[in-house]
């Protein structure tokens, strides 16, 4: 299996990157080669293996509800590239 | 033996005795980075203020005889990756160039309480994604033994500042060797501690299941000394371990007798390079003549190490970079711009009659997130996301990421089974000594497998170390790395420290040559 | 099949907000209402470096919830990220479960005490916890071209509640609706305010419509933005009907070519769906296990404790409501659907004045009465149960009759009084039994028209009678003077 640019442009989207022409064509071609790489995973036979997610072996961590303080409105704000008094400010949600 | 060359423990003694002040030695530090860092630039931003501040602060409690935190007055370096309540916390990244976190990072919390002294953030590869920190979006760092190599990465930063004198401990994160692998190249004591020892609350994220915090150090009684104080069970992180702490320096001068050391046969394949191979040797003889018994054992699956972790990392760091979007926090594309490109590409469309393109126009939320996370990101990091949003991606994630988490499992296994037979594994920390600085960025895949020896302690989530043992005939030194179970950093210390109670490699210092004028 | 010649095919995706002090996985306060931004912390702005832990109580209350409806529990769950960019998802993921969720095939009973459907069980998909949105706000009319974010509500925890497609009217969404509301109401678990958004409903519909020998089925529209119950109702009717006039001009089928599901918003104003805009790119969520979060697990000890907890459910509470106190199903139902407060205040009067069918018949027809002029709850309501009672037993007695009972009840609203009290403020006293009969005699010497009637056996006579009793004495019962004077006609 090999990636096409049509592919490399695809995931561009989904991950909301931009690539130029030429950023395109050398991602297409490292992130081939790292593909291709990955695959010899699949000489593996790894049929009836649990997937490991995690390598803690804990489970049920909880906090308890009780409530603590959040932050001020302007600490919260302070690192917004665009903002007013109280909000974060983006360019028109249109719809829903 | 002046000062910033003493280990941090003897530094804390003299402290304590009052024989020096914190400010004398904050003072000494930051005099050793304005004279070299320069160079090195290990420092992505020094706190003089600050740090004097707080020292004189701690001489003063001291002068009252007031009680002070375990790390009194001992300056510390901290990665970058972790944030710092009202000091900028980059990570490496144009993206965070100018983001101000409004807490600390419970591992900066820690040292705080402990009085230990925060005198600059250091230099990284972006967002941790790295091997020679030159992925920093600021500038790279150079291996203080010779400037044109790099200090490896991503916690180059931490690890070349230790190497120089300019500062007796620092912080690091690995996630698939960035503390061990430039540990090794800069000559320092550098540990990956068991996966949930120590707390992620405020580390920046680049693949969670894989980042560990760490201590960097002269010796292996330093690593633990700082160990001590940043480890332990968090409540705001829910994979830290629920377990007790051993005070890692309290046995760290008893040799372990009849120590069982595992030689793992697929590390000594082919790649690794010769003088390393050699002084790893070396370094294995040494431990049999201190008694340790060493027998060859095979984690078969090690082989896959690279490519599982090279599926699981990014998939993790594509979902945990979503967050920079220029929204709430981090670079923004220069939205003015931004909206008169659109208007005119509309304009154009629409005079060409392309129906089908007006329609697959980016919206101008859509345009500014493509353009705050292309411009904000560098390369590497992107690679990175691709990577992972494309083996999670519909139809795909079951042969990747699936896939490699079903490996991951299998390499675990590799080392339940090892373990049952050794008390320790070792190895050498990299296939070789540190490259030249240029010498891979192009070639990503090469750079990747750099981490051969060291990424499969983070997919098994087990605890690592690499301590100096050797110098190649370029002058370079040589890691050896230790890999011991979960939870048995108590173990592995004593290890390095018993190998360094017989051999003079860790410390060796460069010598310096201040910024050429 | 009706003879619309149709099916119609629902399920509801139901969205709780649970109630918790703090969110899902910060310590923030999820309550409603407070200025823009003012409850929030690195970890619900998605801020590098926050960690999520989870809230205790918001798994112990989906948990409730999900026993509740019947659900298996199974002995592992995990949560994932599912992957989007949105300006009010602040981490680019919303952490939600997805292929291990915490419960699944459970069920709720619905019925009509009206009769337009059979009573049936609604399968229950699954139920599971995640953490809600902050709100985009656009306000075009106020000349902003940019739109504001708040991030207050982000992180909150809700329960998505997904119905089998079992439904198969609007009416049967409404009950559906309906009885899920009021279990949550009982368990507990949630305010179910629509207007704040403590619940919001979607619902996915479409048409079986035959075909001769086989069956077509419509493309399946999701329908949004139903603010109400009624609304869900309406727009699911016209959403039956604009389909299947849809087909009848243009017969496209789930699957074939143009018939893939679409998502539509209700129009409240217009009364009408209309087809939303595709998000910008058909989503694919990339879902995969959150790493900053560990796995759930739950014995059959724990299901069974949280199942032990749960008191008397609703649909439960109707069939002992019925029999302990004697009342009608009907009766039963519209106590219970009145929510636990109430059916405790019903028992304790039940209790006091040992007379259910009484004390049914007075909160039905007084006590909610009153709530509504009051626009009050039943914890609100100024008399007790036990001083209802007190003045329910003086009716049982025959001391006052039922419309004297009534001026009572206001007057100890009025004056804060007990039942005795307000009696005596009210000059209602017992007339003693002396007293009585001769005022029937009085009356019957005086009305000897009546008395011949009586005689005759025409027993409506003695109407008259009792009219000019209650001149004489307004205390009298009317029960009892008709009782005398027929005894003392009998007499004579
Ligand atoms: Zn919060």
């Amino acid at each position: 299996m090999s990636l096409s640019k049509a592919d490399v442009e695809k995931v561009a989207s989904l991950a909301r990157l931009k690539l130029t022409d030429e950023e395109l064509s050398t991602m297409t071609r490292q992130l081939d080669q790292v593909i291709q790489y990955v695959q010899q995973l699949e000489e593996l036979d790894t049929s009836g293996v649990q997937p490991m997610a995690h390598t803690a072996d804990l489970a049920n961590v909880f906090a308890d509800d009780l409530l603590r303080a959040s932050l001020p409105r302007d600490a919260a704000l302070a690192n917004a590239p665009k903002r007013d008094d109280e909000c974060y400010l983006v360019p028109p949600v249109l719809g829903d | 033996m002046s000062l910033i060359d003493s280990p941090a423990t003897e530094l804390l003694q003299l402290l304590k005795s009052a024989e020096v002040t914190a400010v004398e030695v904050t003072q000494a530090y930051l005099d050793q980075i304005a004279r070299y860092d320069g160079r090195v630039k290990s420092f992505l931003s020094v706190g003089s203020e600050r740090a004097l501040e707080q020292a004189a602060t701690i001489d003063q409690r001291r002068g009252r005889g007031e009680p002070l935190g375990e790390l009194a007055g001992l300056p510390v370096a901290v990665k970058d990756v972790l944030c710092t309540d009202g000091w900028v916390t980059s990570c490496g990244s144009k993206m965070l160039a100018d983001f101000v976190p409004p807490y600390d990072a419970t591992v900066i919390a820690r040292l705080k309480a402990a009085d230990a002294i925060l005198i600059g953030k250091t230099n990284m590869d972006e967002f941790a994604m790295g091997g020679s920190t030159e992925n920093s979006a600021f500038f790279p760092t150079t291996n203080p033994w010779d400037v044109s190599c790099t200090p490896g990465g991503s916690s180059g930063g931490a690890a070349a500042c230790v190497a120089a004198s300019m500062a007796p401990l620092s912080i690091g994160s690995d996630t698939g060797g960035s503390i061990r692998q430039p540990a090794g190249f800069c000559g320092v004591t550098g540990l990956k501690p068991t996966y949930g020892r120590v707390s992620r609350y405020g580390l920046i994220a680049f693949a969670s299941s894989l980042d560990q915090v760490g201590p960097l150090a002269s010796t292996a009684e330093d690593a633990a000394l700082l160990l001590r104080t940043i480890a332990g069970h968090d409540p705001l992180d829910s994979t830290s371990a629920p377990v007790d702490q051993p005070d890692y320096l309290a046995n760290i001068d008893q040799p372990l007798d009849g120590l069982r050391l595992g030689l793992v046969r697929e590390h000594f394949g082919p790649g690794l390079d010769d003088e390393v191979g050699a002084a790893v040797g070396q370094a294995i003889k040494e431990f049999e003549s201190r008694g340790a018994r060493v027998q060859e054992i095979s984690l078969p699956h090690s082989k896959y190490a690279i490519a599982t972790y090279y599926v699981i990392a990014p998939c993790e760091a594509s979902s945990n970079l979503a967050r920079y979007d220029g929204v709430h926090y981090g670079y923004r594309t220069d939205e003015a711009a931004m909206l008169a490109d659109l208007a005119e590409e509309r304009k154009q469309l629409a005079a060409a009659g392309d129906e089908a393109g007006l329609a697959n126009l980016d919206s101008p939320l859509m345009r500014l997130y493509r353009l705050s996370r292309s411009e904000g990101f560098g390369p590497e990091v992107k690679r990175r996301i691709m990577l992972g949003a494309y083996a999670l991606s519909a139809g795909y994630k079951d042969a990747y990421y699936v896939k490699a988490l079903k490996v991951r499992r299998l390499i675990r296994n590799d080392y339940d089974a090892a373990f049952r037979d050794v008390d320790l594994i070792v190895g050498p920390t990299t296939p070789t000594v540190a490259f030249g600085l240029g010498e891979m960025v192009d070639d990503p895949l090469a750079m990747y497998l750099q981490d051969l020896y060291t990424v499969s302690a983070n997919l098994a989530g087990i605890a690592g170390i690499s301590v100096p043992c050797g110098m190649t005939s370029t002058g370079l030194p040589v890691g050896l790395q230790l890999q011991a179970p979960p939870f048995q950093e108590e173990r592995l210390l004593r290890a390095a420290h018993m190998f360094q109670q017989a051999t003079d490699w860790h410390t060796k210092r460069p010598t310096l040559a201040a910024e050429t004028p | 099949m009706t003879n619309t010649a149709y099916e119609t095919i629902i399920g509801l995706e139901v969205h709780v907000q649970l109630q918790t002090n703090t969110k899902l996985f910060c310590r923030c306060s999820t309550s409603f209402g407070a200025e823009p931004n003012t409850q929030t912390c690195p970890v619900c702005i998605g801020m590098p470096g926050s960690l999520p832990v989870m809230n205790r109580q918001a798994y112990a209350l989906g948990l409730k919830t999900a026993v509740a409806l019947n659900c298996q529990i199974p002995e592992f769950t995990k949560w994932d990220r599912k992957q989007y960019f949105y300006p009010d998802l602040p981490k680019g993921y919303q952490i939600s479960q997805f292929d291990l969720p915490m419960s699944e095939h459970g069920w709720l009973e619905i019925s009509d005490p009206k009769g337009a459907f059979e009573t049936k069980k609604i399968g229950i998909t699954r139920a599971h916890l995640e953490d809600d949105a902050g709100k985009s706000m656009h306000d075009e009319a106020a000349g902003r071209s940019d739109s504001r974010i708040d991030l207050n509500r982000t992180g909150t925890p809700l329960l998505e509640i997904v119905s089998d497609p079992d439904l198969r009217s609007a009416d049967e969404a409404r009950a559906y609706l309906s009885e899920l509301k009021l279990l949550l109401t009982y368990l507990g678990v949630s305010d179910c305010n629509m207007q704040e958004g403590s619940l919001r409903v979607d619902a996915n519909i479409n048409l079986h419509i035959a075909q001769g020998e086989r069956t077509a089925a419509t493309p399946i529209v999701e329908v949004k933005n139903m603010n109400s119950f009624r609304a869900v109702e309406r727009a699911l009717r016209f959403e039956a009907n604009r389909q299947f006039e849809s087909w009848q001009a243009n017969p496209v089928e789930l699957g074939s070519p143009g018939g893939h599901k679409t998502t539509r918003g209700w129009d409240d104003q217009m009364q009408i769906t209309r087809i939303q805009r595709e998000k910008e790119e058909s989503s694919d969520y990339r879902y995969f296990p959150d790493p900053d979060l560990l796995p759930v697990t739950a014995t059959e000890a724990d299901v069974a404790s949280v199942r032990g907890a749960l008191g008397e459910l609703p649909a439960a509470l109707r069939v002992t409501l019925a029999k302990k106190y004697g009342i009608d199903a009907y009766d039963a139902d519209v106590l219970v659907n009145q929510g636990r407060p109430l059916v405790a205040y019903f028992e304790e009067l039940a209790a006091a004045c040992d007379d259910g069918r009484r004390a049914s018949n007075w909160v039905q027809q007084d006590v909610l009465r009153l709530l509504n002029e009051m626009d009050a709850t039943i914890d609100q309501f100024p008399v007790t149960a036990a001083a209802l009672g007190e003045l329910l037993k003086f009716i049982a007695a025959g001391d006052i009759d039922n419309t004297r009972a009534k001026d009572v009840l206001q007057e100890m609203i009025d004056a804060q009084s007990s039942a005795a009290e307000a009696m005596a403020k009210l000059g209602i006293e017992k007339v003693d039994a002396s007293d009585l009969e001769s005022l029937c005699r009085e009356l019957l010497a005086a009305n000897p028209a009546v008395v011949a009637d009586l005689k005759e056996g025409k027993m409506k006579a003695v109407g008259a009678l009792i009219g000019q009793a209650k001149k004489q004495n307004p205390n009298v019962n009317p029960a009892q003077i008709k009782s005398i004077c027929i005894e003392l006609v009998k007499q004579l």
